[in-house]
């Protein structure tokens, strides 16, 4: 698997290759902590200013930018205040925050310091998807390191700045990773989100002033104060900061955590070049899904000879999203009716069952996917399951309804073709029924 | 689904029996309280949950039954975040709980047919456990490893880049 930056030096990516990269020596000999030292000498406004100067949109998915979300926590509340980060990465396609969390977990730390200097907080959490606990057993460790070097703890750096960090596990729940459902399972509930207003900012976990972000969003926070919230920018666009992390699974020869500056051009060379093009020579490109699984898929010819640049703004106009950058590259072997099935039960599974239209919804789209690729489709499918679709989008308690009806909208619209082949009269569609997919 | 992890439907054994554990698990529990503000042990409960499965093999009633005394909350409180994750096994799983990622970059690259594979060669199917107890193979949802799929974990453990000759190599040596 690749690991590497295109475009740009590699700045998430700086300590993949290093040896020892995840140790506090190493992480100091290349630079850590230079950043916390600076924001210690720094004032909050000046902190949040520069992180709002950059630009810097969450890379969970939502996209929100990470300045405005710290402008939001009452500095004058009487509460304690927290800083949590999503570590929850569950979204189908997406795995960088795995190689950020394992190579450099200092930089989070560093990240959620400098965060939590300029908030006013003094306890941080880092809640890990379950699966993920050989992570968190490298992180309890840096943690450890940090505190005998007085980075975590009491008068942090001789400074008056006081400090606690405590991981933290899920047990396989991808509605933890919206923020509110994070927050509820991190006090031993069910992961169930929670209605917004109230946001975090102002009551998030235990009731109490809450930033919730995501690894990549954390530890691109040292850079900025490093390099400045404008230089940080500039390496993007104007409304992209910087640079982002891209997870590329699928049918490319060189799948992998790929660096690119925001803005980069464009879609058809990062796949067909930088990526090594696709698996098999003699099969072409078909779709590709730029955003985790729940944005739109893109149909080959919205990306070849397109010039979509790869930033918020580009992938919006080319028709999807950049959501958490986990492509997804798809060859011209794959049925995307068998693909979009796949997906209709990743989101039955993972719907958290609070809402009726997401619960039942998603529940009925698999219904229908498992008739047609039964051989029971019929021509009035293609517009019924649109019809559910509208019924979850918008009208569900938290954006995992959205996501599974963008996910399944996106393909019926785009894929027609593969639709069309199995939704003939009388139900006589194409039969599928023994070809390794029946395996429940 | 057809995971083991996610089969509730079957009714729970009710007791009243209440798990004991030695000193050294419940210091070890006690350590995942200091976490949290002291009116909030509750949050424990996911770690504590983990802890009771690796040392009772699945979530059990008398494990339960301790957890409620020891956060001082209602079993009915335990059974129903235990009841929410996939992570937690609600009945036996065999000595390797072999999880085969079946999401989209996973199918893509191949892993029904490895699923096929691992089953035919235990000689059951997916969400069942062999009868010596020793294998269990589920389904399970994207486990974040897409870029080396297809892959499965067992227990904790990770494995990538899975071939059906790699798959066998694995399960021989857990022999």
């Amino acid at each position: 698997m690749e690991i590497r930056a295109i475009g740009c030096e590699p700045l998430q990516l700086k300590r993949m290759h290093i040896e020892n990269g995840h140790t506090l020596d190493v992480y100091r000999q290349t630079g850590g902590y230079e950043s916390l030292k600076k924001a210690l000498n720094m004032t909050s406004d000046e902190i949040i200013d520069e992180v709002k100067a950059s630009a810097l949109r969450g890379r969970g998915g939502a996209g929100f930018p990470t300045g405005m979300k710290w402008g939001f926590v009452p500095r004058d509340s009487p509460k304690p205040k927290y800083i949590v980060c999503n570590a929850d990465e569950s979204e189908p396609g997406t795995f960088k925050d795995r190689y950020l969390l394992e190579r450099d977990p200092h930089a989070l730390i560093e990240g959620m310091l400098i965060g939590a200097f300029a908030l006013g907080v003094e306890t941080c959490y880092i809640y890990y998807r379950g699966e993920y606990k050989y992570l968190i057993e490298i992180m309890d460790r840096a943690i450890e390191e940090a505190r005998q070097a007085n980075l975590v703890g009491r008068n942090i750096l001789g400074s008056d700045f006081n400090c606690e960090f405590y991981t933290h596990t899920g047990a396989g729940a991808y509605i933890c990773g919206e923020e509110t459902a994070l927050l509820s399972s991190l006090e031993g509930f069910r992961g169930h989100p929670r209605m917004k207003p109230p946001f975090p900012a102002v009551e998030g976990l235990y009731a109490c002033p809450t930033v919730v972000n995501n690894v990549e969003t954390l530890t691109s926070v040292p850079q900025i104060i490093e390099i400045g919230g404008k230089a940080w920018q500039e390496l993007g666009t104007e409304k992209s900061g910087g640079t982002k992390l891209w997870s590329v699974s699928g049918h490319v020869k060189k799948p992998g955590v790929y660096e690119l500056p925001m803005g980069y051009h464009d879609m058809e060379k990062f796949i067909l070049e930088d990526c090594g093009g696709m698996l098999r020579d003699d099969k072409k490109l078909k779709a590709c899904i730029p955003g985790g699984s729940s944005v739109y898929a893109m149909r080959a010819d919205q990306i070849i000879g397109k010039d979509v640049t790869l930033d918020y703004e580009g992938l919006v106009e080319a028709g999807s999203m950049v959501g958490s950058g986990g492509f997804i590259v798809i060859d011209e072997t794959v049925d995307m009716v068998d693909s979009t099935k796949n997906l209709t039960e990743f989101y039955k599974h993972e719907s958290c069952g609070w809402c009726t239209p997401c619960r039942e919804g998603t529940d009925w789209l698999v219904k229908i996917f498992d008739r047609i690729w039964a051989g029971g489709g019929r021509p009035e499918d293609a517009q019924l399951i649109l019809d559910l679709c509208d019924n979850i989008e918008g009208k569900s308690f938290c954006p995992l309804g959205d996501a599974a009806a963008w996910a399944i909208q996106g393909a019926v619209k785009r894929f027609p073709e593969d639709f069309k082949k199995h939704l003939l009269q009388n139900g006589n569609g194409a039969t599928n029924a023994g070809q390794g997919q029946d395996l429940h | 689904m057809s995971s083991v992890a996610t089969d509730y439907t079957n009714k729970v054994n009710v007791t009243d029996e209440v798990a004991e554990f030695p000193q050294t698990i419940v210091e070890e529990m006690r350590s995942h309280l200091t976490k949290y503000p002291k009116d909030r042990s509750r949050s424990a409960l996911i770690p504590l949950l983990f802890v009771i499965q690796r040392e009772r093999g699945y979530i059990d009633n008398p494990g339960v039954n301790f957890l409620a005394k020891f956060l001082n909350l209602e079993v009915t409180d335990i059974w129903e975040t235990a009841t929410f994750y996939s992570m937690f096994n609600l009945h036996p799983v065999g000595k390797y709980h072999i999880q085969m990622c079946k999401t989209l970059s996973c199918k893509i690259m191949g892993e029904p047919e490895l699923t096929d594979h691992i089953c035919s060669k235990l000689g059951i199917r997916a969400g069942e456990t062999t009868k010596d107890g020793k294998f269990t193979v589920s389904r399970v949802e994207c486990l974040g490893s897409c870029g080396t799929a297809p892959m499965m974990q067992i227990g904790f453990d990770y494995h990538e880049n899975l071939t059906a000759e790699k798959l066998d190599k694995i399960i021989e040596e857990c022999q």
